[in-house]
């Protein structure tokens, strides 16, 4: 009874996004969950969930957060613009061209916050400014458009199902195999902890996590196939969140995050070098932007001069939601991947509501507070308790 | 029998889960100084809580009587009306306002809107001189060392008309000095009839300022001893303590293997980071052999830990020259990641600020210093992290549900295990142990000592800074006595004794 108490504190904000997925579910007479909004929403909050790992990174670093993101995908939007559009580069270097300006632009401000140790806060307010006014000036306050098919596809596009029929059957297949490799996964694990001598978690745990993960791909998959199946953008980010869910939990760098922003000075005579672990937060949010920013200019056709506005707000907001410590040192990516998830549901849900934008503000705002103060009460009372 | 100023009776305090306080009795008469003392835990700051009214009436079972009236605090407010003043362990002064700003803090003088700043000077520099600090009033607190803080405190405290002063822990990250100067100060107090509750781990100043002593042990009053009908050795205080005698408070080591040397210093003079001209470290040379312990003993600021953090790949100051050897050969560490390559550890002082990311579990700590040994190519192998960290909190002996649990959540003793796991861990052949048992109690200190035993039998070197001088003779096999930033002298276990390390302080003070 205990364990499962703790379970549900642990996942809270999970159990709050059922909710409300539940509860726009209703209110829309189902609406949300239409196979074709499905495919919706991911087309829509895909740039958030890219903005949120990364923001995640610098949060992690001691609760900085990074005010640049939003002109960072305006000004690589436009020069995207401008390069596919009005030069007609190759798509393919021009994306290698707008990622490694990503890169340099990262490596700028990380300089100025890591090595020069102003604060990321001011260097980043700079950064907003800055990198909106040259996005203006790459644009001439005018907006490009609209982009050739071919590079479109690369994000807009929906994986082509060779077997044709009322249903996507690859769909269906991947989802399938994807839980079939996930049990398979769990299963191999088990197997060598077990040989090791090694503590595990109990079966019947294990089995009802498996269940529950797998009916929710499998669910997912059978929606997607009753539209058009698999979307590009769903490709990138699973990849993109399955790399930094892995990096910043199994791998030695990603550790380096975590107790930067626990203890600065314990992790410096630890043999952390830490200039170089903010350093590397801040070139990776921006090399994050700038794929956000390609999949932007993708999804609205148009490199526009105020593309990305807020953007910043939406991945601090979704990390802040998903239970990242406003102090730094604690978070995790699926916590970013579920408030940048509950917040997309929130956008959503409302728009097929048909409330008014305005209250829509209002209301992201309320729910932000909300969500926070939920998750410090409750873990206030599991400390007192 | 004097009258009676305090009576706590029947305290019962639970916590969930817990019973921290079981019928605790405690009754203080006016003008005396009585200590609290007991293990870690056992439920003397509880206590303190109690009466000043942090957790407050209500939440606890039974009754204060002060002043032989019936007490029911709701806040701290309450008890301060009274007179009552508790100084908490960790000082609660802002460092970036002054010393009269401090003093006056929630007790402004003048009006509401409109603070009267010449009283609060003028007064906060009478109190100064009552507490026989000399300094103005207008100095930030940040320019002043810990014990002159401490000081600060406690004419904070008369500031607020104190009649009963509660000190938590007043001593623990003070020198003797500076020690010896605020117990001395508590016993001109206690002549012009204030009532003071002194909490300490230090049992010879206990011996030297108390007249009663009650020792509570695991939330129970297990006695009260009078200075005037009963022993007051530390022998005896322990025995109450502990719930038996104690026989050894250093345990032996068996077998002294001590072998080449294995970490040379020679000529090493650091200066300050910010203020390059002033010179912390000055021409010191040490060396430690395999298998030895090493004290290095002096009074706070003698530039102890900025001399073991410069070692230890640079970590503090500026314009670092001299010579390190390790295993003979001549290195020259540029980051704290370079020494630990080059097996050197330094377990800091500071184990909240500067040692264990407290946000973070045991297990995370354990492994922080040297991933390497349990990651391949960068990736961790999560299971043999979690295998390492079981077996350092079984060698160690650390007291937690699982590895899991968050550090900061650890009582002191069992945090310094933990930090010393991690440089255990990091396997190193020199280990640097700054202050290893500040602020723990005499349980956990046998085991932090067992465990310096057990790592000078594996061959290793250990070099221990330490303000207590018990236990730097109890524990070296020889000490060096360093005085603002030189080495001042040199002794053997055999020729150390507290005054012939005190005269070389001094001397070396003097110029000689």
């Amino acid at each position: 009874m205990n364990k499962t108490i703790e379970l549900l504190k642990k996942n809270t904000m999970l159990i709050a996004l059922v909710i409300v997925t539940l509860f726009f579910a209703a209110t829309t007479g189902g609406t949300l969950l239409a196979p074709q909004n499905i495919a919706n929403l991911i087309a829509q909050n895909g740039y958030v969930v890219i903005l949120a790992v990364g923001m995640l990174l610098c949060i992690l670093t001691g609760g900085n957060i990074d005010l640049s993101v939003g002109s960072i995908v305006a000004l690589v939007g436009a020069l995207a613009g401008q390069l596919i559009v009005n030069q007609k580069v190759n798509i393919y270097v021009s994306i290698l061209i707008c990622l490694v300006v990503g890169l340099a632009i990262g490596a700028w401000q990380g300089f100025w916050i890591a090595y020069v140790r102003i604060p990321a806060f001011i260097v980043t307010l700079a950064g907003m400014l800055l990198w909106r006014g040259v996005a203006l000036i790459i644009l001439d306050g005018l907006t490009i458009s609209p982009f050739p098919d071919n590079y479109l596809n690369i994000f807009n596009s929906f994986v082509p199902d060779p077997f044709g029929g009322e249903i996507n059957i690859l769909c269906v297949a991947v989802g399938v195999g994807i839980s079939i490799l996930y049990v398979v996964l769990q299963l191999v694990d088990r197997a060598k902890k077990s040989k090791k001598g090694y503590e595990m978690e109990s079966i019947a745990a294990m089995a009802v996590k498996s269940v529950l993960i797998c009916a929710v791909i499998i669910v997912l998959a059978y929606m997607l196939a009753q539209y058009k199946g698999i979307p590009a953008i769903l490709i990138l980010l699973t990849v993109i969140v399955l790399a930094y869910a892995y990096y910043t939990s199994r791998t030695v760098p990603g550790r380096h995050f975590y107790a930067l922003g626990g203890n600065e000075k314990a992790a410096k005579l630890s043999g952390i070098h830490t200039d170089r672990v903010l350093f590397t937060a801040y070139v990776n949010m921006a090399l994050l932007s700038a794929v956000a920013a390609m999949a932007c200019v993708a999804r609205f056709n148009s490199a526009a001069p105020t593309a990305g506005q807020n953007y910043e707000m939406d991945a601090i907001a979704s990390c802040y939601i998903g239970g990242v410590s406003a102090y730094g040192g604690i978070g995790t990516v699926q916590g970013a991947v579920i408030g940048a998830i509950f917040m997309g549901v929130l956008n959503n849900g409302m728009s097929i509501m048909g409330i008014d934008a305005n209250v829509q503000k209002a209301v992201k705002g309320l729910v932000l507070l909300a969500a926070v103060a939920f998750d410090v009460i409750s873990k206030k009372r599991a400390k007192t308790a | 029998m004097a009258e009676l100023l305090l009576e706590m009776k029947n305290i019962t305090k639970l916590f969930p889960g817990v019973r921290a306080l079981d019928n605790v009795n405690l009754k203080v008469e006016k003008g005396e100084i009585h200590a609290l003392v007991g293990e870690n835990g056992a439920g003397k700051s509880t206590l303190m809580n109690v009466l000043s009214g942090i957790y407050p009436f209500g939440s606890y079972e039974g009754e204060i009587f002060y002043n032989g009236e019936l007490c029911r605090f709701k806040e701290i407010n309450d008890s301060e009306e009274k007179g009552i003043v508790i100084i908490h362990q960790e000082l609660a002064l802002v460092p970036y306002m002054t010393i009269g700003e401090n003093m006056f803090l929630g007790n402004e003088r003048g009006r509401k809107a409109a603070i009267d700043w010449n009283e609060t000077y003028a007064k906060a520099d009478g109190l100064l001189k009552t507490v026989g600090l000399n300094e103005s009033s207008r100095t930030l607190i940040k320019d002043i060392g810990v014990g002159k803080q401490q000081m600060v405190e406690i004419a904070k405290a008369l500031a607020k008309n104190v009649k009963l002063l509660i000190l938590d822990e007043p001593t623990a990250s003070l020198n003797e000095t500076d020690s010896k100067q605020l117990l001395d100060l508590l016993l001109e107090f206690k002549k012009s009839g204030m009532t003071s509750i002194i909490i300490s781990h230090k049992l010879n100043e206990i011996s030297y300022v108390a007249d009663k002593i009650t020792v509570i042990r695991d939330g129970s009053t297990i006695e009260t001893l009078d200075k005037k009908t009963d022993d007051f050795s530390e022998e005896r205080i322990i025995k109450g303590m502990v719930g038996r005698d104690l026989v050894d408070r250093f345990p032996k080591r068996e077998k002294k293997n001590i072998g080449k040397i294995n970490l040379e210093v020679e000529n090493w003079t650091v200066y300050h980071p910010l203020y390059s001209d002033r010179k912390v470290v000055d021409h010191v040379s040490i060396n430690v052999r395999k298998g030895e312990v090493v004290g290095i003993s002096g009074l706070m600021g003698a530039g102890r830990t900025e001399l073991a953090m410069s070692i230890f790949g640079r970590s503090y100051g500026t314009n670092i020259s001299g010579t390190l050897k390790i295993n003979g050969e001549t290195v020259n560490l540029k980051n704290a990641q370079q020494a630990i390559e080059k097996k050197l550890a330094y377990v800091t002082e500071d184990r909240k600020g500067n040692g264990l990311i407290l946000s973070n579990s045991i297990r995370i700590n354990t492994t922080l210093a040297k991933m390497d040994k349990i990651s391949h190519y960068n990736i961790i192998d999560r299971d043999l992290e979690i295998k390492v960290a079981n077996e350092y909190k079984e060698k160690l002996r650390t007291k937690c549900p699982s590895i899991e649990q968050k550090v900061g959540n650890l009582s002191g003793g069992n945090q310094q295990k933990v930090l010393l796991s991690k440089w255990m861990f990091a396997d190193p052949d020199v280990i640097i142990l700054d202050e290893p048992t500040r602020g723990i109690d005499v349980g956990a200190k046998y085991e932090i000592y067992c465990i310096i035993n057990r790592l000078v039998a594996e061959g290793k070197s250990v070099i221990m800074i330490s303000s207590e001088l018990p236990e730097v003779l109890g524990m070296c096999d020889r000490i060096y006595i360093m005085n603002e930033g030189r080495i001042a002298g040199e002794l053997s276990q055999a020729e150390a004794t507290q005054e012939s390390i005190m005269q070389h302080i001094i001397k070396s003070g003097k110029g000689e």
